[in-house]
This record gives structure tokens, C-alpha cells and sequence, in this order.
């Protein structure tokens, strides 16, 4: 009977549906329109008639933009790409394909054709970004950096976050507490901890270096003690050390999940812990290690703090290096490239999302229902 | 499990904690009471300019930093005691402000100006990310299920976008004549300018924080309502209970632990406020604890970096951190007991 009784009122539930909505647009417009202004002459790009930054009215008098056979092309490959995914990974493969010679043929028949832009769009920013200033650099040590930390982090936090959940001892509850104390502590506290310290770690190392057994061996290595700071895999250790908190909760509430008689089986059949793990739990483990990847991923690719402190020019990653587009404030162009450098920094997450929107979920959600 | 294995599982994550968290925080600690210094030493220089028939010499004492063999100068560490933490609380221009009343006296020592903006923001922004966060749920529940899967993308953006370039995108609408300021000077007639006084730039940093967390209380708390149980708001329904009563004793009730669970990240995330002020550029107006450190961290003109002082503005940020969970942490406690 109640299932009706239950039901929502109409009214209300219009005023859910307008609420939605609303915070719908509040939440991606900010995006969205960053994104548009990246496209846009500066004119247009700080133009403050909404209008002429939709349309780029400037740019095209530039004669940078679409036209309707770029128009025509596009939702070509829309169509393409659409019709193509009805035929699983072959259907994606050739659809792509085909939006590749289409796009390869566009820019022909547009100099064939000598047709003027309908809507203003240039790309002039990016390629300043990208190749001028050399944001593939900053692109690439990001890389190499979100890369390292989550294989890292994965691999210790995996370890114990099993070990935490398979264990009911005093020990592992402390050990979790402290976690959770050191899950809060701001990072710029851990960072003053670092800064002199890797500063002159050469000078502090040295006896390491001069040790009787411990010297020869390191002496293979350099034949003096690195400079930590500046060093991309120190700073991939210090962003794992600072999201283990996390990572060691959240693993251990994931393997909680997993049922205890599943490694016990395993144990009855003669297998170790660590036979255990490796051969049963492993290949059931992938959901929630996936989850925790992505925030670690995200922590350290969205990270600005330490990054900024520890890693110098030559080294330093996307999000800190945006601030030499802010401050050289210059030109009007200036501010339209560090529009453009927030897009390429942004546009990874995005595909992150879209991706994997159903880990990201499930991730913060786990956390909140056993914590 | 046996604690020897158990120690092998975790000692990896132990052993990166124990050297990377541990021993940095003990070495602010000491940090904060030591300064390296360059060692001057007195030395008489005469120092001669050309005048009529003799030169004019004048010779004096001065101090000039000591160099060793290489040219670099000589450092010293000594002991300063609390002198850091004077330098950063200065008591006796706190306590003259006090006396004669002036909170904006008091404000304009950088510490308390941080301080001051990084709990308010904290206490401010908790519940309108809560309440936000339940709104959506709530409004996400009443939708039809095919519409929920790009509701969610949506909502996720603004969380899982860089803290940065989320504060710089809102920026932007905003400065100058963005256009957001423009409709807003069209709305109020009033010459607007989001980025000439300090309580704008605070207003933009509140609403882009608001903006950045709801989504997370809102994934956790609609988490929270697909295991409702229907049974119980039956049962209130044939209670006669109203739509408001069900949800204030029904759902809200139900939702409780995961409140906590919010209210403690939030607290935890809010505290550590920084990109906001790097994104909104506010220095020249707000600062938040962790900026102050920030700034000293940072090398000046000379290249050099105040260390001690970034010390023990983090002992004292530490310090607030603590404070501010001991609440919820004793709660923790008590449940696990």
C-alpha cells in the first residue's frame, strides 16, 4: 500500500528538479566558461558581454575559426563516433580512424575554399603554452611524478591495509589512531620538517658516505650524497608518506569487506600469509585498489604546496608552474595562456571522471560507511 | 595472524610514516627553538676617499659576515628559546591592542590575521557544506534513476578538480570586469569591484571552498540515504508523522554518523585552507595559518628562507588542529571502546 503513500508530492518534487538544476550550472559553469575563454582572443576572452565571449566576434575578424565545413566535419565525427560504439572496441577503432582522415582533410578543403569563419576559435594560446613556454615539461614531470606516487602508495598501503584488517590486536588500533591524528596535520608542518633537510643533505649524509662496511656500497651508487631537494622521487616519497594515513584506512576497510574464510581456505590448502594474499586475495582486490589509485593520483597531481617547495625550475610540476603565466601579467595575452595552461591541467581530470566516476563514488563512500 | 607476520605486513607503511611524518614533526619541534645564523665578526675597515692635497680616511668598526675557505659564509646554530614564537605572537603589541580595544590592531600582526581567517573560515564554511550537501542528496533521492549518473558527474567537477585552478576559474569570472561583476554591477547599479577590499576577496574564498566540498558530503550523505530503510519511514507514515517530522526523527537520525564523518574531514580540510589564497592572490588582504608558513618557507630576495619562523608558525597551527578535533576524536574513542 505504502509505496504510493510514499510517494513524493509533484510539487515538491519540482522544486528538488529546479534546486538540481540550479547547482548543476553553478557547479560547471566556472569550468565551462574557463574552457571557453581559453579559445578566444584576448578581446573577446575578457570581454564582459557574455555574448561576445560565447561567439568570439574578434576572433573571427581575425579570421581564426570555424567554418561550416569545420561545423559540418565535426558533427561528422560526432555521428561517426556515435554509430561506431554500437560495435564495441572494432566499431570504436574504425570510427576513430575515420574522425582522423576527416580531420586530416578539413583544413584542405578549408584553404580549397576560402570560406570565412562563422564562430571565432583559435588555438594560438595553447600552442604558446604548450611550445612556447615548454608546458610539456611541466606536463611530463607531473607525469612521472602521479606515477610514481600511486605505484608506490599502492604498493605499501596494499600490504597493510590487509595486514590492519586481518588483525584484531591493539597494535593495529593504534596504529590506525595515529594514522588518523596524522591524516590531519597540514602539510606545510611536514614541509618545514623537509625543507632543511633537503636542502643540505649532501652535507648531512657525508657520513654515511665516509661509513667503513655502509661507504664502498653507497659509493656505487654517486660518489657523493644526492641533493634531495629538486628530486622528483624524494618528492614522490614525501607525497606517499603523507597520503599513507589515508591510504592504510582506506585499504583496510576495502579487505574488511573480503571475507576471512576466503584466505583461511587458502591457508587450509597449506599457503603462508603471504601465499594467501598473492594468490587469492589479489585477484579479487582490484576494485578497491583501483579506488584508492585515483586518490592518490588525485593528491598528487593536484598537489601545489609541496611540490612548490621542494622542486626547483627544472623539475617542477603543472599546477605550481602556472604561476609563471599569473605573475607575468604583461601582456593581455598573458592572462588568456594561463586560462589556457588551467584547461590542460584540468583536462586529464576531467577524463579521469568520466572514466572512472563509479570507483570515485564507491571510494568516498566506503570510507564514510565504516570509519 | 601472528604479530610477526603482521609486523611484515605493515612495516613498509610504518617505517615511510614513522620517517617521513614522525621524525620531520620532531625536527620542527627542535626547529623552532634553533636559528641558524651567519657568524659576523668585528673588523676595523679604513675606508679612504680622495680629497684636496691628502686623502680624507675615516676608520671604522664593522661587522661583516665570516667566510670560510670556499667564500661561503660561516653559519652558526644556537639556541633562541622561544624568541620565534615572540616574533610571531609579538605578546607586548597584542596585549597593547587588547588594552586600547582595537581588534584591527590585532588583526594586522600577520599571525592573528591568519588566524582569525583560518577559523572563521572553518567554522562558516562547516555548515553551508553540510546543509549543501544535504540538499543535493535529498533533491538527487526524489530523481528519477536514469537522470542520476550526469547529475553525480556534474556535481563531482568542482571536487575532484585541482584546489588552484578551481579557485582561478571562479577568479576569473570575477576580476576586473568579468563578467560576473559586470552582471552584478548591472543588477545593483553599484560600481562593484570584487578584488579592491579584503571582505569580497573573503566572500569569493568562502563560496569557492563551499563549491569545492559540498560534492563529497553530498556523495557520502546520498551513500547514506540508498541504505534507508523503508520500513521505517513506513512506519512513521502510519504514525502520522508529516514529511518534515520523517525527516528530522527518521532520516536525519539515520544520517547522524555520517555527519561526523563530513564535519571531521571538513575540519581537517578547511583548516589546512592555502590554495585559496594562491588562486585568489589575497595575500595582500587574507592569509591563512598554513600561507604564513608557506611564506616563510619560501626563499626572499637573498634567497634565504626563515626556517625558525616557519617552525613555529607550524607548531602553533599544529597546536589549533589539535584543538579543534579533540571533540570529535574523543568521540571516536568512546565508540570503538
Amino acid at each position: 500500500m505504502t509505496t504510493k503513500a510514499l510517494r513524493t508530492p509533484l510539487s515538491l518534487r519540482l522544486l528538488a528538479a529546479g534546486f538540481l538544476a540550479v547547482w548543476v550550472i553553478v557547479a560547471m559553469f566556472p569550468l565551462v566558461w574557463t574552457a571557453v575563454m581559453s579559445f578566444r582572443a584576448p578581446v573577446d576572452a575578457l570581454s564582459s558581454d557574455p555574448w561576445a565571449v560565447l561567439t568570439g566576434p574578434a576572433t573571427r575578424r581575425a579570421g581564426q575559426g570555424l567554418t561550416l565545413v569545420d561545423l559540418v566535419a565535426g558533427l561528422a565525427g560526432l555521428a561517426l563516433i556515435l554509430l561506431g560504439r554500437r560495435y564495441g572496441a572494432r566499431g570504436w577503432i574504425a570510427a576513430l580512424a575515420a574522425c582522423a582522415v576527416l580531420f586530416w582533410l578539413t583544413p584542405m578543403l578549408d584553404g580549397a575554399l576560402h570560406l570565412p569563419p562563422i564562430f571565432g576559435l583559435t588555438l594560438t594560446h595553447y600552442r604558446a603554452v604548450w611550445i612556447d613556454h615548454e608546458f610539456y615539461r611541466n606536463f611530463l614531470n607531473s607525469l612521472i611524478i602521479t606515477a610514481g606516487v600511486v605505484t608506490v602508495s599502492l604498493t605499501v598501503g596494499t600490504l597493510a591495509g590487509y595486514g590492519l584488517a586481518r588483525t584484531r590486536s591493539l597494535v593495529a588500533f593504534w596504529i590506525l589512531i595515529t594514522a588518523l591524528i596524522f591524516r590531519a596535520l597540514p602539510h606545510s608542518v611536514l614541509v618545514t620538517g623537509y625543507v632543511p633537510f633537503f636542502l643540505a643533505s649532501r652535507d648531512l649524509l657525508m657520513p654515511l658516505w665516509n661509513a667503513p662496511i655502509l661507504g664502498p656500497l653507497l659509493h656505487l651508487f654517486s660518489a657523493v650524497p644526492p641533493t634531495f631537494y629538486g628530486q622528483p622521487w624524494a618528492v614522490i616519497i614525501v607525497l606517499v608518506s603523507i597520503n599513507q594515513p589515508f591510504t592504510i584506512w582506506m585499504m583496510r576497510s576495502f579487505f574488511d569487506s573480503i571475507p576471512t574464510e576466503l584466505d583461511e581456505a587458502a591457508r587450509v590448502d597449506g599457503c603462508t600469509h603471504l601465499g594467501a594474499f598473492l594468490r587469492v586475495i589479489m585477484p579479487v582486490m582490484w576494485p578497491g585498489v583501483v579506488t584508492t589509485g585515483l586518490f592518490a593520483f588525485l593528491l598528487a597531481y593536484n598537489d601545489y604546496l609541496v611540490t612548490a617547495l621542494l622542486l626547483d625550475a627544472q623539475s617542477q610540476t603543472m599546477v605550481p608552474a602556472i604561476s609563471q603565466f599569473l605573475n607575468s601579467d604583461t601582456k593581455a595575452s598573458d592572462q588568456i595562456e594561463a586560462i589556457a595552461a588551467a584547461v590542460s591541467i584540468t583536462a586529464p581530470l576531467f577524463l579521469l571522471v568520466t572514466v572512472f566516476q563509479r570507483q570515485i563514488v564507491s571510494g568516498l563512500t566506503a570510507g564514510a560507511v565504516k570509519g | 595472524m601472528k604479530p610477526r607476520v603482521f609486523a611484515m605486513f605493515v612495516a613498509p607503511s610504518v617505517l615511510m610514516m614513522l620517517l617521513f611524518i614522525a621524525v620531520p614533526l620532531v625536527s620542527v619541534v627542535v626547529q623552532s627553538f634553533y636559528a641558524t645564523v651567519p657568524v659576523y665578526e668585528e673588523t676595523e675597515v679604513e675606508s679612504c676617499t680622495p680629497g684636496f692635497l691628502t686623502q680624507t680616511c675615516t676608520r671604522e668598526r664593522r661587522s661583516v659576515p665570516k667566510l670560510d675557505a670556499a667564500g661561503q659564509p660561516v653559519t652558526t646554530t644556537e639556541f633562541i628559546g622561544l624568541k620565534a614564537y615572540r616574533t610571531l605572537l609579538q605578546p607586548e603589541a597584542a596585549a597593547a591592542a587588547f588594552a586600547s580595544g582595537g581588534i584591527a590592531a590585532l588583526l594586522s600582526i600577520d599571525f592573528y590575521g591568519a588566524l582569525r581567517f583560518t577559523l572563521t573560515f572553518t567554522l562558516i564554511t562547516l555548515p553551508l557544506v553540510i546543509g549543501l550537501g544535504l540538499a543535493i542528496a535529498l533533491a538527487l533521492h526524489e530523481m528519477i534513476r536514469k537522470l542520476r549518473g550526469p547529475l553525480i558527474f556534474a556535481s563531482l567537477l568542482p571536487f575532484i578538480i585541482t584546489p588552484v585552478i578551481g579557485a582561478l576559474s571562479i577568479r576569473w569570472l570575477f576580476i576586473g570586469d568579468g563578467i560576473l561583476t559586470a552582471a552584478l554591477r548591472a543588477i545593483t547599479g553599484l560600481p562593484i569591484s570584487m578584488f579592491a577590499q579584503g571582505w569580497t576577496i573573503e566572500l569569493l574564498m568562502l563560496t569557492y571552498r563551499v563549491w569545492h566540498a559540498a560534492p563529497f558530503a553530498f556523495v557520502v550523505f546520498y551513500a547514506g540515504l540508498q541504505t534507508l530503510e523503508r520500513d521505517a519511514l513506513e512506519a512513521a507514515m502510519i504514525d502520522g508523522a508529516s514529511r518534515l517530522q520523517r525527516l528530522r526523527s527518521v532520516v536525519l537520525p539515520h544520517l547522524t554518523p555520517l555527519i561526523v564523518f563530513v564535519a571531521l574531514i571538513h575540519l581537517m580540510d578547511s583548516y589546512r585552507v592555502f590554495e585559496e589564497v594562491v588562486g585568489f592572490a589575497s595575500q595582500a588582504h587574507r592569509i591563512s595559518l598554513q600561507f604564513l608558513t608557506f611564506s616563510f618557507l619560501t626563499p626572499d630576495q637573498t634567497g634565504n628562507r626563515a626556517i625558525t619562523r616557519a617552525a613555529a608558525s607550524s607548531m602553533l597551527t599544529m597546536v589549533g588542529i589539535v584543538i579543534l578535533l579533540i571533540p570529535l576524536l574523543l568521540r571516536t574513542w568512546r565508540q570503538r571502546r
